[in-house]
This record gives structure tokens, sequence and C-alpha cells, in this order.
């Protein structure tokens, strides 16, 4: 057991650092959070300056090591989010890597890389949320397109994105996990239909997709017909295991804003206050060591596309994430949100104020529990595919 | 960064579990806790001779010159088998007490409130031991005393107690799996019901993060890893133990299922170390302290 990086990585570590250090007093001010135009150019633009500085292709080409310094580096010095690049950088661009053909990599990963082009993602439906596999958006053949149509919700991004992975029904007679293909919806198509959706945080981050007759080239289907389900676990795996590695680091740093403004307004006399953000310092700091733990468990897991000869940017790197990652979603969605109930616990009544800092942190992380498959989901996989319990009710 | 057992580390676990398999098997147990209070010299010495307690004794000193993390994952091994005896406190006195290194010597300490385990059969008490009152120990494995004088706990011995608590959450999660697998109820098997589903999925993340704070404070040896390792790790080991005895149904609630007694040695644990609201305010310090 080490918890050391090689020199190597250390090495990056500090070319990483040096360059955060001169590239981010550069940056313009950061957008509202409603605006959504503005904040597709603020991100786009934080990537192509990834891009050109050679760390655009870190979640993907890097060594799970690699990537770990990566996201802890980038958020210590309080480097822009990946935002509307999240699902291009960390859902689809993967999933293509893995799943694609040579002229779908060609197509899609580039514009990614270089933040040119935003994906959205089309996965939950109105009656098909956490169980996915029911979803009803029907896509028939016809010459060389599929028309699509049905409708997709909770969809991150869609008012700005280029891009739509679009699960849709193949084989509406094949059992309900088969007759899924996995689809790239150029979101310019005619039919399609965006209303953004209000969350309980009182902004517009998700919308409704609406798709009437959506002409979509049968050429956009990655991986086969009837097969998106396969590819789409490949994504899924990708979304519980690394993407909240950054989230970790930032809420470590919340935790240390939280001690220093309840030792500035007197909260900190409350014992019982205190011992409680004990315990939040050492659950994040637990919650890291298993980053760590998950992190060195995929180094040792073989790259996927690369291990098909795929090359580069052609291969998700070592470790396509387990069912581990449930096991860390799990225990770091419930510890985020008591973390900003304890810091509500810090402001007092000020809580109550929208323009306070960590009000709308609070609010953004009930959503932690059911996005990206609900706690009571993950329990599900934990059991039935770790601990091997029988599928049931 | 490579944060996963060496080979050489699981062919130590692995022999560990071995020895305990073979030496203080479902039987022993039974026996032990139809005797409590007396100690099993014979595999005390056993234990010495394969090197438990001189393991991270250097070789020159006659010990095996291991370190940390190979002294917690054997902790481990024995927190999963319940093994009774002061083998944190006598682990601790080897080199310094004749015989500890060996097991021929019995070492009990005066832990951090002021509870010794093991008084009556120790032949060497660390600590001031005068005006020693038996309790009835609710663990029928561990014998008690109160001593008015606490001491100060050693940091070494608050992480093996954490990786004995680690094995124990280890232990009922395996337990109640295997349980809820084989009995069937509404004609199916219990573990099919979400509501027992959830029980042991929870008890595996809780095991899961501990293990990685336990590991994680036996490489670094950090104070507030060592803190972060025993609160998780007795907050794994407790709750694990109550969900197990849940998922038991009636027979959890039992003398002869060994959950109880999971139960007990986790509770008589969590005290060795001090009160954890002392781990608590620790770490709430440390948020002070410097940035992350």
């Amino acid at each position: 057991m080490d918890l050391a990086h090689t020199p190597e990585e250390e090495e990056f570590r500090t070319r990483l650092r040096e360059w955060l250090g001169q590239v981010l007093p550069t940056l313009p001010p950061k957008p509202s959070p409603d605006d959504w135009p503005g904040r597709r150019a603020y991100d786009l633009g934080w990537q192509r300056r990834l891009y050109d500085a050679g760390y655009a292709d870190v979640h993907w080409d890097a060594s799970p090591a690699v990537r770990l310094i990566f996201l802890e580096e980038t958020e210590k010095a309080g480097a822009p989010y990946v935002g509307a690049g999240f699902v291009g950088l960390l859902h689809a661009g993967p999933t293509i890597a893995a799943e694609g053909t040579a002229e779908q990599r060609a197509r899609w990963l580039p514009p990614i890389l270089r933040g040119e082009e935003v994906w959205c993602q089309g996965f939950s439906e109105p009656d098909a949320g956490s169980d996915l596999a029911a979803l009803r958006t029907r896509a028939r053949r016809d010459g060389d397109d599929y028309v699509v149509s049905g409708s997709k919700i909770w969809t991150s991004h869609a008012e700005v994105a280029d891009w739509c992975e679009l699960l849709v029904r193949t084989d509406p007679e094949a059992p309900k996990h088969r007759g899924i293909s996995w689809l790239a919806m150029p979101m310019d198509a005619p039919g399609i239909t965006v209303r953004p959706l209000k969350t309980l945080a009182g902004s517009a981050e998700f919308a409704e997709v609406f798709l009437d007759e959506v002409r979509v080239p049968v050429a956009n289907r990655v991986g086969d017909e009837n097969d998106g389900w396969r590819v789409t676990m490949v994504t899924l795996s990708f979304e519980r295991g690394t993407a909240f590695v950054g989230e970790v680091v930032a809420c470590r740093r919340v935790l240390r804003e939280l001690a220093g403004e309840a030792h500035k307004n007197g909260r900190w006399d409350d014992p019982v206050l205190r011992r409680r953000l004990g315990r939040l310092n050492a659950e994040f700091r637990a919650l890291w060591r298993l980053t760590q733990w998950n992190v060195s468990e995929a180094m040792g897991v073989p790259p996927v596309g690369r291990s098909r000869g795929r090359g580069r940017t052609g291969g998700v790197p070592g470790g396509v994430p387990g069912v581990g990652g449930s096991v860390f979603k799990l225990r770091y969605s419930h510890a985020r949100q008591e973390l900003y109930d304890a810091a509500a616990d810090v402001l007092g009544p000020q809580a109550l104020d929208l323009d306070r800092p960590w009000v709308l942190d609070r609010l953004s992380s009930l959503s932690y529990t059911i996005a990206a498959g609900t706690s009571q989901i993950q329990r599900n996989i934990v059991a039935e595919r770790i601990l091997g319990l029988p599928k049931g009710r | 960064m490579r944060f996963q057992l060496t080979e050489d580390q699981r062919a130590l676990r692995d022999g560990v579990r071995e020895l305990l398999a073979r030496r203080f098997g479902r039987a022993a147990l039974r026996a032990a806790v139809e005797e409590p209070g007396r100690l099993d010299r014979a595999l005390w010495r056993e234990l010495g001779a394969a090197g438990f307690f001189a393991l991270r004794l250097p070789e020159a000193r006659g010990g095996v010159g291991l370190g940390l993390p190979e002294a917690v994952l054997a902790f481990e091994e024995a927190g999963r088998t319940l093994l009774p005896g002061p083998l944190v406190a006598t682990h601790l006195a080897a080199g310094e007490v004749p015989g500890a290194a060996t097991g021929e010597a019995v070492v009990a300490d005066v832990g951090a409130c002021g509870l010794v385990e093991w008084l009556a059969e120790a032949d060497v008490v660390r600590g001031d031991a005068a005006g020693a009152v038996p309790l009835r120990s609710v663990d029928p494995l561990t014998p008690l005393h109160q001593v008015p004088v606490a001491r100060g706990v050693d940091p070494v011995a608050v992480l093996l107690t954490a990786a004995e608590q680690l094995g124990s959450a280890a232990r009922a999660c395996e337990l109640a799996v295997q349980h809820a697998r084989g009995r069937e109820q509404f004609g199916q098997p219990i573990g099919g019901f979400q509501a027992v589903k959830h029980l042991c999925a929870e008890m595996l993340v809780r095991t899961e993060t501990a293990r990685a704070a336990v590991y994680a404070a036996a490489v670094t040896a950090d104070a507030a890893d060592i803190d972060t390792a025993r609160l998780l790790a007795d907050e794994a080991a407790v709750r694990g133990a109550r969900d197990c005895l849940q998922v038991h149904g009636g027979m959890g609630f039992t003398w002869e299922f060994e959950v109880h007694l999971h139960l007990k040695r986790a509770w008589v644990r969590t005290h060795r170390a001090g009160d954890a609201t002392e781990s608590e305010e620790r770490m709430a310090a440390e948020l002070l302290a410097q940035p992350i």
C-alpha cells in the first residue's frame, strides 16, 4: 500500500500548478448561473485553453493517477468546473472512444477536446427515470435515417447543446433491455423542441426535449442496433466512477471555509456543531482515501479501447470504474447533503437568504441522491452486483 | 500511488486468516464464551510464535520487522474472528515487556477511559491499576475493570483498534449477506426484499469507506488520519453489528448467534481510545489549522 505518486506524476502536478498560476488570473469573470449562452462560452473557452496547453484529453488518455492529480489541482486552484463540457468530456466522449468506429471518433472527439461542441444527455424520460430501460422514445428505420419520436426530460445544457447522446427504442418487441440503441442526434435537426425546466433552486439547469419525427442518420448510431443498453453501461460507469473526484476536494475546502465562518460568527463555541464539523472532516478525508483506493484499483484494469489497439484518444484510459463507484456515490451524495445542512446551522437564519454563500449549494445538493441513479437504485446495484443478493423487489 | 494491498500483504493477511480459522473457529469461540475470563495461554503462545506480537519489532531485536500496514491487516483478521485477549496492549509491549513479543507474557493496559481489559489474567499491567473495581462486563469475551486514573493512549493502539473494528464490520456484513441469501420468507430469499437488501448495501458502504480510512492511516501514521480511521471504523462496526442483528430477525436476538458478540466487543473497543467526542474535537480543530 502506497500513497506516494511517482516522480513523473509529481512533475505533472508541478507543471500543472505553474500553468494554472499563470492562466487563472487572465480568465474573464464568471457569467451568472442563469446565463446559459454565457456559461457555454465561458466553459468552452476554458476547455480551449486546456487544449492549447495540452491538458484537454487528460480525462481520456492519462492514467487514473494523473487524472486524479489533474482534478485535485484544478479544484484546489479554483479553476473553472468542466460545466457545459461535462457530457461531452465525461459521458459521450468516453463512450464514443470505447464503442465508436474510426469515423465516429474522428468526427466527434476532436471538437469535444477543442471546446467547440457541447453535448447533452437524452437518457431519462418522464416515465423512465431510474428505470431507464423502460424508455419509450421510438426510432423507426426509414432508408438511411432513423425517425425519432418521443420526449426526454432532466436534460442538462439542452438549450445550448450541439449534440445529444440519445437512447431510443429500436425494437419495441424485444425484452426491454435488448431493443435500445445509442444515437448521436444533432440538436438543430427539425422536429426538436427544447423547453427549459426550472429547478427547486430557481434556475433553469435542465430542460424537457420533445422529439417529433426527428431524422437522425443511421451512421450516427454508436454500437450495434439494439445494443445500446450495453453501450450505455459503459457511459454510466464513468459517471459513477470518476465524475466526483474534484467535488470531494471542493467539499473539503467548503468545510474549512465553514469552520472559519463559524469561528468568526461565534457558532464555533457550540460543541455540538463543532463536533459535527469535526465528524464531517473525518467523513470527507475518508472519502478522499476511498477515491485514492478506487483510482489505484482502476490502475490495474486494462484500458477499454486501447486494449483493442485503438491508440490515442481512441481508448478509454485504464479503468472503466466498476460497481465500486456505486459505493462511493452512495456515501458521497449523502455526505454532501450533510455538509450543506451543517452550513445552514453555521449560518443560522441567514441560511434563508438566497444571496448568502452555500445557500444555493444546499438546494443543489438535494439532487445528489437522485441524479445519476437514485440512492435506492445504487443500493440495489451494490447489493445485487457486489454482494450477490437475489434480484427482487 | 498504488493504494492497494501488495502480494506480500495479501499473503500475510491470508496466513493470519488461516491460522485463526484453524485455532479459533466457531467451536473455540463458543467454548471461550462458556468460560468467561479465562485466556487460552496455548493460543497466546502460538500467536507469539507466529509473530503476531513481534510483527513491528525490528529483526535485529528478534521481531518480524514489518510495519503498521501489516499490523493493521493482522488486527483486522483478529477483529473478524473476535479473537479475545489484550491483543493491542501485548503487541505494543513487544520489545519493552519481557515475554510479550513471544506470547509468553500477557500484557494489559490502563486505557484512556480508565478501563482495563483482562486485568486478572495479565502478567504485566502498564499504567496505574490501583483501586481497580471489576465491572460485570457486557462483553462475555472481555473482562473489564475500572480504575480511577486514566492513561494517555498511544495513537498506534487507536489505529490497531480501528483495524479490529474494520474486521468486525466486514464479518458482520458477510454474516448478514449469507443469511439474507439463504433464509426464505414469503416464498423467496429475504435478500430479494429491498428493505433487507438496502441494510446490507449500507453495511458494505460503511465497511469499505472505513477500510480506505484505516489503510490510509496505516500508510501515513498521520494523527488526523488515525482519528478519521477511528471514527469511521467505530461507526462501521457498531452499526454493522446492529444491522446484522436486524437482518437475522429473532435469531439475531439469541445468545447462540454470534452477532451480539460482535456488537458488544465493538462497544468495548469504542472506549479503548477515549471518548469519540475527543476525536471529533481534534478533527474540528484540524479544520482551522491549515488549508487542504
